[in-house]
């Protein structure tokens, strides 16, 4: 479809109210997604309704081809059913890391016959997907990784665990990389796409400090892939993968977006420390970190918007992008931090009506927050991307 | 390490051994998966109490062993290593200075030496509402008959649920915000009118809300001087914020060198993470910050037990500085050890919580630093 233009922005805008007006159940308003919650449970008519409808219209991924059952839109289109998503209180059921990462890389990189089996799936929300990358000895450093995946004439044997495997347990499929030859590193490494419904998939939920158990460990004994779900070349996969892990980090660093959820600190801080005789936030301490975090946040959004017109005007991505994902994680770190700071002794609890929820979203926000700055190359792998990769600084390590 | 005499050195190295083989981080997460109301393991509290900690600045005449205020820190700070959940802040350190600082020999001989022997259990009735502000007293003790009548809500009481008896700040003139009208009692918890409430906090520890509801007390449950209690329970509040400070050190030691010891075993690229320099300096930096707030730990545990009138500045310093150190250090504990800092498994979780509970109790550091600058006259 061709990028509409301003009017045709309105146009594109009339139409998506119309059809969420018709489409969205009164009854799921303003509620939360049930994807983003762990602990899944059968959802209802509405909610089955809801996804449903989205699916057929391609408009949880509005922005993918439309021959894939995608909504074939532009990035400005896209926004547009965003906001007006956002605006009829209507959550996106399309999500997970099919849409968040594994999609757009197969998009990229897979084959004509991969994508028309996988994708429809993903954009109606019918199969999940899990990301089995990290293994007990390969986490920052990747591709150390050793679950072994043999040649077995018709289909491809895998033997090894992964460890931290987001939603596992209710995964349907798994996107994972897998060593195809031990004499290289980097180069003896593959992509491959399998189902977790078969006998030789073993998952174990790890409970996290948050309380929840959002992750797996993964065991593959004898686990069965097709040869025609390798993606990429044999020993082609960490190409692949690290572009993969780009669009994760993307997903991760906020994007501009997602920082709106709860009540504004300012609003909190009045609520819990009080005002001054001038309306001013009682705890002058607290008064000028709030500030100083508004500042960095501002800061982030305003470069979330810098990155995005950039790499529309220019050919290539911007340079800005490849700060995001620490800026943006570190920012929403301090802001779950001093939110717990705000709140006091309340901002301590775990459970029981002494809380509310706002108050014990807090703490449990706090803690699974902690991931953000380790999952999806922590800062200390981001940090040494940007020194190595932008500033070109030298790499003083002996390779292993 | 500050000079030890051979009492504290010998109390300093009991805790330790016994902390390490009676009390270990396992025995906190075997508390915290039973679930048990109090918050705190009480066959470990009695044998603390029999190894006389609780009674370490109870004078003699009352039980206890006057060992003073760096004594009581060195075995907090132990505790604080393995992070042993107790009443010795709350009980033998909070609720014991009150009553030897303000008490009558009547209060004193009626409720020390059980503290000191552990039977009874004392706690801290102070804050009310969210954030820590002991002037802001609410709680009405109004004149009944001979004595008082208390009504109104104390929140966030460490071992409220345990408590035997409460030192209560309550409001007998003026307005909340004012520091005079201000009178301490001590009320036995089981008082009629009294209800306790339970909370279910992060760090696993004994915390209640706790109810007065027209709770008749004579006028001999006065401690100190009726409408004169602020300066009083100034004082108790500094003995406790210098005691949890001192656990703060301990558990952040403990967070960092466990810390430590995954940097030199952990490999990624061939090489142990330790190895990497953007962690060295990070490490580096926080042992610098823990001898940093050592030293202003100890500091104001000395001058508590030389009764030097720095006190309420040394303890303000030593808090916001200890609450600072132990708060990035718990951070670099899961952030340093990646996925599995991230699972509940792990310690560092434990670590994490326990500082913000204790960063949070008897003021923040934005509350010292506040509190200091005053103090200065700026
Ligand atoms: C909540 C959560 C969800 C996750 N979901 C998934 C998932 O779905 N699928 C999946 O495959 N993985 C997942 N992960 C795993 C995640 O990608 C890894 O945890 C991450 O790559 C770090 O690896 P590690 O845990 O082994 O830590 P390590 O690599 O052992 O790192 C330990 C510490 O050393 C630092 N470090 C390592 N190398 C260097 C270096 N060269 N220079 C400086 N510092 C360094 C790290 O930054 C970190 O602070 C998840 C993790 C979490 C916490
Ligand atoms: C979850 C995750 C997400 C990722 N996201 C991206 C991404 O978005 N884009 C991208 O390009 N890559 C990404 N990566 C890949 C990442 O760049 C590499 O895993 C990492 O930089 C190591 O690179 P390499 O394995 O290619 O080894 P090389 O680049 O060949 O070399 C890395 C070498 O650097 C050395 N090294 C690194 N830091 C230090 C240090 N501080 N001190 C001493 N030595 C050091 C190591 O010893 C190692 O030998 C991601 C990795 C993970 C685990």
């Amino acid at each position: 479809m061709a990028d509409f233009g301003g009017s045709d922005l309105e146009a594109l805008r009339s139409e998506a109210r119309a059809w969420i007006e018709a489409n969205f159940p009164a009854e799921l308003k303003g509620r939360p997604n049930p994807m983003m919650r762990e602990e899944r449970s059968t959802p209802s008519a509405a909610q089955e309704a809801w996804r449903k409808a989205m699916g057929d219209k391609g408009w949880g991924v509005p922005t993918w081809p439309a021959q894939y059952g995608g909504g074939g839109l532009s990035a400005s289109e896209g926004r547009v059913i965003q906001q007006e998503l956002g605006r009829a209180g209507a959550y996106n059921p399309i999500g997970g890391m099919g849409v968040m990462m594994f999609g757009p890389t197969l998009l990229e990189y897979g084959t004509e016959a991969q994508k028309q089996e996988h994708i429809p799936k993903i954009v109606k929300g019918e199969v999940q997907w899990c990301q089995g990358f990290s293994e007990p000895g390969a986490g920052s450093d990747l591709a150390a990784l050793s679950t072994k995946c043999e040649d077995k004439g018709d289909h491809f044997q895998i033997n090894g665990q992964k460890i931290w495997t987001s939603g596992a347990q209710f995964a349907d499929w798994c996107f994972c990389l897998v060593r195809t030859d031990t004499s290289k590193k980097h180069e003896g490494i593959s992509f491959v796409l399998f189902t977790m419904h078969q006998p030789g998939v073993e998952v174990r939920p790890i409970p996290l400090i948050a309380g929840n158990s959002p992750f797996c460990e993964t065991f593959f004994t004898d686990a069965r892939a097709e040869k025609k779900d390798l993606v990429g070349p044999l020993n082609g996969g960490w190409t692949i993968a690290k572009r993969l892990l780009q669009h994760e980090r993307g997903g991760l660093s906020g994007g501009g977006g997602g920082f709106g959820g709860g009540r504004g600190l300012v609003e909190l801080a009045k609520h819990y420390v009080g005002v001054d005789d001038q309306g001013r936030i009682a705890d002058p301490d607290l008064r000028t970190r709030i500030t100083a975090l508004e500042i960095e946040g501002r800061s982030f959004q305003q470069t979330a918007v810098r990155a995005m017109l950039e790499s529309k005007g220019n050919s290539g991505p911007s340079a800005a992008t490849s700060i995001m994902k620490n800026a943006g994680t570190q920012w929403m770190q301090a802001r779950h931090e001093i939110t717990l700071e705000i709140m006091g002794h309340q901002g301590l609890g775990w459970e029981g009506e002494d809380f509310t929820a706002e108050e014990l979203g807090a703490v449990r926000g706090w803690l699974g927050g902690k991931a953000f700055t380790i999952y999806g190359g922590s800062q200390e792998v981001q940090s040494n991307i940007i020194s190595k990769r932008i500033l070109g600084l030298p790499d003083l390590t002996q390779h292993t | 390490m500050a000079v030890l005499n051979e009492e504290q050195s010998m109390l300093r190295d009991a805790a330790k051994s016994w902390t390490q083989e009676k009390s270990p981080v396992t025995a906190f997460r075997k508390m915290r998966d039973s679930g048990v109301e109090v918050g705190f393991d009480a066959a470990a509290w009695t044998e603390m109490a029999e190894m006389g900690w609780a009674g370490v600045i109870i004078p003699e005449e009352f039980g206890g062993s006057d060992f003073g205020y760096l004594s009581m820190g060195l075995i907090l700070e132990e505790l604080g290593r393995t992070l042993t959940a107790s009443p010795l802040l709350a009980s033998g350190l909070g609720a014991a200075s009150a009553l030897v600082l303000g008490g009558t020999s009547a209060q004193k001989s009626e409720w020390l030496p059980k503290i000191a022997e552990g039977t009874a259990i004392g706690a801290l009735a102070v804050d009310e509402g969210a954030h820590h502000a002991p002037e802001k007293v609410a709680l009405a003790a109004t004149k009944s008959g001979a004595g008082y009548s208390l009504s109104g809500t104390k929140t966030f009481v460490l071992e409220g649920l345990a408590a035997n008896v409460l030192i209560v700040s309550a409001r007998t003139s003026g307005k909340p915000g004012d520091k005079d009208g201000i009178t301490l009692f001590v009320v036995p918890a089981d008082a009629k009118g009294i209800s306790r409430k339970r909370l279910a906090l992060a760090d696993s520890r004994g915390g209640a809300n706790i109810t007065f509801d027209k709770v008749e007390v004579g006028a001999d449950a006065v401690l100190g001087e009726a409408d004169k209690g602020y300066p009083v329970l100034e004082k108790v509040l500094d003995r406790a914020r210098a005691g949890i400070s001192a656990e703060m050190l301990g558990a952040a030691v403990q967070a960092f060198e466990t810390t430590l010891d995954y940097l030199k075993v952990r490999v990624q690229f061939g090489q142990v993470i330790g190895s990497f320099q953007a962690l060295q300096h990070r490490a580096a930096k926080m042992f610098t910050d823990l001898e940093l707030a050592r030293s202003a730990v100890e500091a104001a545990l000395t001058a508590i037990d030389n009764d030097s009138p720095d006190v309420p500045e040394l303890v303000s310093l030593a808090k916001a500085k200890m609450g600072d150190v132990f708060h990035v250090v718990s951070n670099e504990m899961v952030q340093m050890h990646g996925g599995i800092g991230m699972t509940d498994a792990h310690d560092a979780g434990f670590y994490l919580k326990r500082a913000r509970a204790c960063e949070a109790a008897y003021g923040s550091q934005s509350y010292h630093r506040d509190r200091y600058a005053r103090i200065q006259g700026y």
